[in-house]
C-alpha cells in the first residue's frame, strides 16, 4: 500500500536525543496540544509517517502509520461501511491516528461500544533508548506478553513513540435515529438506566438544558421496535458529529472541565451541564479545581480547555503509591525521560 | 523420595504465625492437589501452600517471603491450560481459593464486586434474576475462577462480540510484592494516567496479587438462536465466515469444527452433527427480537451463497441447546478418542485459516500424531488438540514439539502463539520465536517497575535471554544469531 516510512529517521532522531538527553516533543496534527501540560524541548514530527499498511474488511483489523491522517482512515474504512467504533474527536482535519490512541479520546459511542484502548491490537513503537519494538498483533486476541500496545493507549508518547498501529474495526450499523425527550437530568438518566438494562440498541447520550437526546444504531426493524417502547420524538443525527468533534458550544468555555464519574453519580438538574455516557461523562464549567470533588465521587476530572494551552496541572493528581509505579514504569520505557517529559504529569 | 527443602520448617511455622494451622498446606499427601493447574503435563510440589481468608493475611504473606526471598506463585481454581500456576520447589503458592465471595452487586451501573476466588460462572448465576450477565465465557466457566481470568486476560466463545477480559473489567484491587495496595481502574469509564488495568490483566500473576475485581454486567439479550451450516470443505467454511463478517454481521459466536471434531462431538452428547460434514460452522446471533430476525436471515443467505451444503437454524430454545452442546462438549469429546490430548492455543488472521490447516495436516503426518481442530472462528482462534498417549516412552515430548511447530506457524501466519491460555510455562520457548530480544527486556523492564526482586511467578511468562539463547531455535534471520553476547550450550 501506499505511504512514505519514517521510522528509520524517527528512531535515528530518538537515539541521538537520548545520547545528548534532549527532551523531544511528539507532535503530528497539533490537534490536540490543549490535553496535556506544555512540553519544552526539540520537535518529534510524525507528520508525513503515513500510510495505511493493511485493511481486509473482513478481518475487522486495519493497520496504518501513526501520522495517518483520520480522515483518510475513516474514508478507507467508510468504504466497506465500516468505523472506528470509539469515535475519536476530530479538532481540526488534521488529526491522526497516532494522535488518537496516545491521547486515548473517545467519542459519544464510548460507553456503548469502548474506548480508544478497547479497540488497540497491537503497535510498534519507539521506546526511549531508540529501540524498535512490536507488541500485540493483528489478530482479536493475543495474550503472549503484556499488553504494551493498549498501555500506549492515553500515555501520550510519554512511554514510547507509536510508529504503527492495529486497530479492531467494527461495521457500521444498518441504521441510525436519534430521539429527543423533554426531560429533566435526574428522569432522563433514570429512563435511560431502565433502557439500557431491557437492551435498548442505545449508541449514544447526552442531557442538556432539559433535552435528553438518544442514539438508536440497529437494524431499521429493531429501530422502529425500540423508538413505539420508548417513545420520544425522532430529530436529526448532527448532535452527536458536534460531540464526536467537540464543536459543541458547551466545548467553547475556556473554563471547562471533564468529569469523569461511576454513571449513576448524584445527578443534579444543572442546566449548564452536559451530561454524556449515560450518565460517565459530564462536561462542566467551572472556575474552581474540580480534582478534589471528582475525587470524592469515585471519578476524575480534566481540565479541557480547547484552545488555551495550560500551563496549570491538566490530570487528576495521582495518590502516592499510583505515581510512585507510574514513575517506575515510565522509567522502564524511556529512561532518560526524553519522551514528552511532563506531559501527563510534571513527575513523568 | 522428595528432597526437602533446607529451612522448610523454619518457613512452615513462619507461616503458621500468619495463618491458622489448618491454612498452611506442607505434607507431601497434602501439597499433591495442588502439584499441577489445568496443564498436568507438568508437576512440582510447592514448598508450602497457604489459604489466605483476608487481605491482610496476604500483605503478611508477601512480606516475609519478600525478606526471606522465597518466590510467589498465585492460583486461582488451577484449570488453566498453560502452567501458569505450576508450584515452584522452592516457592509458596498462594491458593486464592478461599476469597470466594460477591461482595456488592450495584444494579443502577451494572456492576459486580468480587473476590478473585469466585466463579467465573457463579457471577452470571447470582446476577440473572436481575437480567444480567458477565460476558467471557471461557469453556471453563463452571470451575474456573475470576482472578485467573483476569491473570490470563481469559476469552471464550462470545469474545468477537463483546470482548475478553481485558474489556469487561472496570477496576482491580491489587497488592504488590512490596506490600503496596494499588487500586487500579475506578468505577468511572475511565482513570488518569497510564492504563494499568490493561498491564494487569493478562500478566500472569508476575506483576501483583489481585485481591478484588470489579467486572461489567451485560443486559441479558432478549433472544438468541444458531445457525448450523456444512461445509464439504475446511476452507469453503473459513471463506464464509469471512463473507459473513464483511457483510457487517457481527454474531455473538461464530465456531468451526473440523470432520473429527464433529464425529468426537456427535458420539459424545448425540447433538445430530452432519457426521459426513468436512466442517460445521455454528453462527450464532443475538439482540432483540426483531434484530436477531433481521440478521440470521441475511447470515442463513450469506452462508447458502457461500456454498453450504446444508444450513438448519434451531427451531427453539432446545434445538439451540442442542446444536450448543457438541461444541461445548468437544473437548471432553475428544478425550474419549485418545489417551489424551494436548490442546494448543493460537491465534491466525483469519483469511490463513486454509493454509494453517493444511500445514497443521502435514505436521501431523509428519509426527504420526492425530489432530482435531475446534476454531473460535470469528477472532481467529484456533484450538488444535493433538491427541497421544503418555504412556507410550517419548510421546509426549513429540507431542509437545509438534505442539511448539503449530505455533511457530501460527507466528508465520501472521498470529500469535497464545490467544486465550496464556505463556505460563507452556509456551515460554515460543515466546523467543514470537519476540526479539529487545521487546523481551522491555518486558523484563516491565516486571521489575512492580517486581525489582523477581519474585513474583518467576520463569513462567517472559523467557529469560539466556532461555531464549539455549532454546535456539529463535529469531535466526539472515544466518545472523540474535544474542552473539550470551555464551551457548
Amino acid at each position: 500500500m501506499s505511504g512514505n516510512d519514517k521510522t528509520e529517521q524517527l528512531r535515528e532522531q530518538i537515539v541521538k536525543a537520548c545520547r545528548a538527553r534532549t527532551p523531544l516533543v511528539i507532535n503530528a496534527g497539533n490537534s490536540k496540544s490543549f490535553y496535556g501540560r506544555q512540553v519544552e524541548g526539540e520537535a518529534l514530527p510524525l507528520d508525513g509517517h503515513q500510510g495505511i499498511l493493511s485493511y481486509q474488511a473482513s478481518e475487522l483489523v486495519i493497520t496504518a502509520r501513526s501520522g495517518t491522517r483520520l480522515d483518510e482512515l475513516e474514508a478507507a474504512l467508510d468504504q466497506h461501511n465500516q468505523q472506528l467504533a470509539f469515535e475519536p474527536p476530530l479538532h481540526t482535519d488534521q488529526a491522526t491516528l497516532g494522535g488518537a490512541v496516545a491521547c486515548g479520546l473517545s467519542g459519544p459511542a464510548r460507553a456503548f461500544r469502548g474506548a480508544a484502548r478497547d479497540f488497540v491490537l497491537g503497535a510498534k513503537v519507539i521506546n526511549g533508548k531508540g529501540e524498535l519494538l512490536q507488541f500485540g498483533g493483528q489478530v482479536m486476541k493475543n495474550v503472549a506478553g503484556y499488553d504494551v500496545s493498549r498501555l500506549m493507549a492515553g500515555a501520550q508518547g510519554t512511554l514510547g513513540v507509536l510508529i504503527e498501529i492495529s486497530l479492531k474495526v467494527l461495521p457500521k450499523s444498518e441504521a441510525e435515529t436519534t430521539l429527543a425527550f423533554e426531560v429533566d437530568a435526574a428522569q432522563g438518566h433514570q429512563w435511560l438506566r431502565n433502557w439500557l438494562h431491557e437492551g435498548q440498541p442505545i449508541s449514544a447520550s447526552c442531557h442538556y438544558q432539559g433535552t435528553l437526546s438518544l442514539r438508536l444504531s440497529s437494524t431499521e426493524n429493531s429501530i422502529k421496535q425500540a423508538h413505539s417502547r420508548m417513545g420520544g420524538e425522532i430529530v436529526g443525527n448532527e448532535l452527536w458529529h458536534q460531540l464526536r468533534h467537540q464543536t459543541h458550544p458547551c466545548f467553547q468555555q475556556d473554563n471547562l472541565w471533564r468529569l469523569s464519574l461511576p454513571p449513576s453519580t448524584n445527578i443534579h438538574n444543572e442546566d449548564d451541564q452536559l451530561i454524556e455516557w449515560g450518565g460517565a461523562l459530564r462536561w462542566k464549567a467551572s472556575n474552581n479545581d474540580l480534582f478534589e470533588q471528582a475525587r470524592r465521587l469515585h471519578g476524575h476530572a480534566t481540565r479541557y480547555a480547547l484552545r488555551a494551552a495550560s500551563r496549570q496541572q491538566v490530570f487528576q493528581p495521582l495518590q502516592p503509591a499510583m505515581l510512585a509505579i507510574h514513575k517506575r514504569i515510565k522509567q522502564a520505557f524511556d529512561p532518560h525521560s526524553i519522551l514528552n517529559p511532563c506531559r501527563l504529569y510534571e513527575e513523568l | 523420595m522428595i528432597p526437602t527443602h533446607p529451612n522448610k520448617s523454619l518457613i512452615v511455622r513462619c507461616l503458621q504465625k500468619i495463618l491458622p494451622a489448618a491454612s498452611v498446606l506442607h505434607e507431601t499427601e497434602d501439597l499433591r492437589p495442588y502439584e499441577c493447574d489445568g496443564l498436568s503435563a507438568y508437576q512440582q510440589l510447592p514448598l508450602a501452600v497457604v489459604l489466605p481468608e483476608t487481605v491482610d493475611q496476604i500483605d503478611q504473606i508477601l512480606t516475609f517471603c519478600t525478606k526471606q526471598q522465597i518466590p510467589v506463585v498465585a492460583r486461582g481454581a488451577g484449570t488453566g491450560l498453560s502452567g501458569g500456576a505450576l508450584p515452584l520447589e522452592n516457592g509458596i503458592l498462594v491458593s486464592l481459593a478461599k476469597f470466594n465471595r460477591i461482595l456488592h452487586i450495584d444494579i443502577e451501573n451494572r456492576t459486580a464486586v468480587v473476590q478473585p476466588g469466585v466463579r467465573n460462572l457463579a457471577i452470571s448465576d447470582a446476577v440473572r434474576e436481575y437480567g444480567l450477565y458477565y460476558a467471557p465465557d471461557p469453556s471453563s466457566q463452571i470451575a474456573c475462577s475470576i482472578g485467573g481470568n483476569v491473570a490470563e486476560n481469559a476469552g471464550g466463545v462470545h469474545c468477537l462480540k463483546y470482548g475478553l477480559t481485558v474489556h469487561n473489567i472496570m477496576k482491580l484491587e491489587v497488592v504488590t510484592i512490596d506490600g503496596e495496595h494499588l487500586t487500579i481502574g475506578s468505577d468511572a469509564l475511565d482513570s488518569p494516567g497510564y492504563d494499568l488495568l490493561a498491564l494487569m490483566t493478562g500478566s500472569e500473576g508476575l506483576l501483583g496479587i489481585i485481591t478484588e475485581i470489579t467486572v461489567k454486567l451485560l443486559p441479558t439479550p432478549e433472544t438468541a438462536n444458531v445457525i448450523l451450516a456444512s461445509f464439504d470443505d475446511v476452507a469453503t467454511a473459513g471463506q464464509a465466515v469471512s463473507n459473513v463478517i464483511a457483510d457487517g454481521i457481527l454474531p455473538a459466536g461464530l465456531e468451526l469444527m473440523d470432520n473429527a471434531a464433529v464425529g468426537a462431538a456427535d458420539d459424545f452428547v448425540n447433538a445430530g452433527y452432519p457426521r459426513d460434514a468436512a466442517a460445521i460452522l455454528l453462527c450464532e446471533i443475538d439482540g432483540s427480537d426483531t434484530e436477531v430476525a433481521d440478521q440470521l436471515s441475511r447470515a442463513q443467505q450469506l452462508l447458502q451463497r457461500s456454498g453450504a451444503t446444508e444450513i438448519r437454524v434451531a427451531k427453539d430454545e432446545q434445538q439451540r441447546a442442542k446444536f450448543w452442546a457438541g461444541r461445548k462438549a468437544a473437548f471432553p469429546a475428544v478425550g474419549r478418542l485418545s489417551p489424551d490430548y494436548y490442546c494448543m492455543d493460537g491465534t491466525i488472521p483469519r483469511h490463513q485459516l486454509a493454509d494453517v490447516l493444511t500445514r497443521i495436516s502435514e505436521l501431523s503426518d509428519e509426527y504420526g500424531l492425530p489432530i482435531v481442530n475446534v476454531f473460535h472462528a470469528g477472532d481467529g482462534n484456533l484450538h488444535p488438540l493433538i491427541l497421544y498417549d503418555a504412556n507410550i516412552e517419548g510421546e509426549l515430548e513429540r507431542t509437545e514439539e509438534l505442539g511448539g511447530k503449530i505455533l511457530e506457524v501460527c507466528v508465520e501466519a501472521g498470529g500469535t502463539i497464545t490467544g486465550e491460555h496464556g505463556v505460563g510455562m507452556e509456551k515460554i520457548n515460543q515466546m523467543c520465536v514470537q519476540f526479539n530480544e529487545y521487546e523481551l527486556q522491555q518486558f523484563h523492564a516491565v516486571k521489575q517497575a512492580f517486581d525489582p526482586n523477581g519474585l513474583l511467578n518467576p520463569g513462567k511468562g517472559i523467557p529469560t535471554l539466556h532461555r531464549c539463547a539455549e532454546f535456539g531455535a529463535m529469531h535466526v534471520h539472515h544466518g545472523q544469531l540474535p544474542h552473539p553476547e550470551l555464551e551457548r550450550f
